[in-house]
């Protein structure tokens, strides 16, 4: 089975640093692929590599068959790729309502709808007039989320979504994302900081060390001594 | 001098100001960019509805539909060919390419047009007044730019409040490149934003060749008039820049009823007044 997203060697610099060297990664469909590694070690710029935030090589990422890499991030959203970015960076001039429109602005068919998203976080629905800067941080977190379900993406990328979040939301987020990726055959891609809940939550896990993969297997394979010496590069 | 009266002739000729300043407030709004040929794409307009009214003898209010068209297409065009490739980045360049077309427009139009003063002629409107009894009347044609202004701050509330084009322009103004992953193609909404710039410009042109007598070098000057407005009313509504030449037009009024020579500096200093006291604009949305 070939997989719905591909990297081959990609690379990214910001200005003479370089941040990624060579990637090669692949996520099949409704597959949830955890990211692990330290601050710095090319996590988020992978992300934002795949979402056309910045040109790669054309041919070191394939989405479906095609290459995507030197696409504009608007022509990569068409595809159905969606980002909850770092930082969740909501609209602060727009509602809450608004920002979950912004997700749907491509208006890709799918599952996923205002009412939807309200049903995976009632707290939002009562708040949906307020502008979105304004509530809790937690609060915050599953806008940016439901923006981008918004979007009926077929590869859902979070970038550290878990920040902000109490555990007992947290735990509820990635329910929710199992039911997205076995139901729907939507496939992610999680940056998650704590180990165990990065294991539990996905099938395939890569870690990320100073810009390169420096392991990757099976979740249930990885042991926790495993990813501890790859998250320190040693 | 008759207070009353004075204030009103302000509010009326604030009309046109917001005008000026409406379309300088969308670029600001979706672009954060400055255009310093505002003044001049506002003369340019008047000239163009000069020539189409001598071309077609049409009635000068029927030519703005016309010259809307045509300077939104335009706006657009300047946008995707020119002020694009300024955008993103440093501050800069978009004032010194808008710096330069200022010249530019300038120079092209006292090249071909020459620097005698020229006026639109409205014909019978232009003396037209409605009584308001007591002795006071206000002109028609003041009260038909009074009254567009309105109408032009009514649409374009709508537009940036109550549409998904309005939405993406909000969007794209507080985090273009998070709007560009929701598949905001944002080069092209610019071109739309001055599209809508220059179509208001379009209609500031028309009246403003009617108000003045105006030469190719007064651009500048209804930049700033423009600037004060928006800086005045403070950034967030079209009401607020509505307000703002308002009030910049009655600081006129009254400067001009106290000395003939004191008018625009009135403006000037409402306008300084204003920075020092509430820099964020007198009607602006504090969050």
């Amino acid at each position: 089975m070939s997989a719905l997203l591909e990297t081959r060697g990609l690379v990214a610099h910001y200005g003479d640093f370089q941040a990624l060297f060579g990637i090669d990664a692949d996520v099949h469909e409704g597959e949830r692929v955890a990211l692990i590694g330290s601050n710095g070690a090319g996590k988020s710029t992978f992300l934002t590599s795949i979402a056309g935030m910045r040109r790669s090589a054309k041919e070191s990422i394939v989405f479906d068959g095609a290459p995507i890499g030197a696409l504009d991030a608007a022509d990569v959203a068409a595809l159905g790729i969606a980002l909850v970015p770092e930082g969740r960076r909501l609209f602060p001039s727009l509602s809450v309502e608004e920002n979950l429109a912004m997700g749907a602005f491509n208006r890709r068919k799918g599952p996923w709808n205002l009412e939807n998203v309200y049903s995976l976080f009632p707290a939002l629905r009562e708040k949906r007039r307020a502008p979105a800067t304004s509530l809790s941080g937690g609060q915050q977190q599953m806008v940016a989320i439901g923006r981008a379900l918004m979007a009926n993406p077929r590869l859902l990328m979070c970038d550290e979504i878990s920040l902000g979040l109490s555990p007992a939301v947290v735990k509820e987020v990635y329910a929710a994302l199992g039911v997205v990726c076995s139901e729907h055959g939507v496939s992610a891609i999680v940056v998650e900081q704590d180990i165990e809940l990065a294991r539990t939550m996905s099938d395939r896990a890569y870690c990320f060390t100073h810009g390169f993969v420096s392991l990757s297997g099976t979740s249930t394979d990885l042991t926790r001594e495993a990813i501890s010496a790859a998250y320190f590069g040693v | 001098m008759n207070w009353l009266d004075t204030v009103i002739q302000g509010t009326l000729l604030g009309g046109l100001y917001a005008l000026f300043a409406m379309g300088l407030a969308v670029i600001y709004g979706v672009m954060k960019q400055i255009n310093i040929a505002h003044g001049d794409f506002i003369v340019l307009a008047a000239y163009l509805a000069l020539g189409i009214v001598a071309a077609t003898g049409l009635h000068p209010f029927l030519v703005i539909p016309l010259a809307i068209v045509v300077f939104g297409f335009f706006g657009y065009a300047v946008q995707r060919t020119i002020l694009n490739r300024t955008i993103g980045g440093d501050i800069l360049p978009p004032l010194v390419v808008t710096y330069g077309l200022s010249i530019v427009i300038e120079n092209a139009l006292q090249q071909t047009q020459s620097a005698d003063p020229r006026s639109i002629k409205l014909g019978a409107l232009e003396t037209a007044s409605v009584p308001l009894g007591g002795g006071l009347a206000v002109g028609v044609f003041p009260l038909v730019m009074l009254v567009t202004a309105i109408v032009v701050a009514i649409v374009l509330e709508i537009v940036f409040n109550r549409t998904r084009l309005g939405m993406a322009f909000r969007a794209v103004s507080d985090d273009r490149e998070i709007a560009s992953i929701m598949g905001v193609r944002d080069k092209r909404l610019f071109g739309y934003a001055t599209a809508i710039s220059f179509a208001v410009i379009a209609i500031a042109g028309v009246f403003m060749g009617i108000k003045f007598t105006f030469t190719p070098s007064l651009g500048p000057n209804f930049l700033l008039y423009a600037f004060e407005a928006v800086v005045i009313g403070g950034m967030g509504s079209f009401w607020g820049t509505l307000a703002g030449g308002i009030v910049l037009g009655i600081a006129q009024a009254i400067g001009f009823a106290l000395n003939p020579g004191w008018g625009i500096l009135a403006g000037h200093l409402v306008f300084l007044a204003v920075l020092l006291v509430r820099p964020t604009g007198i009607f602006a949305r504090t969050a």
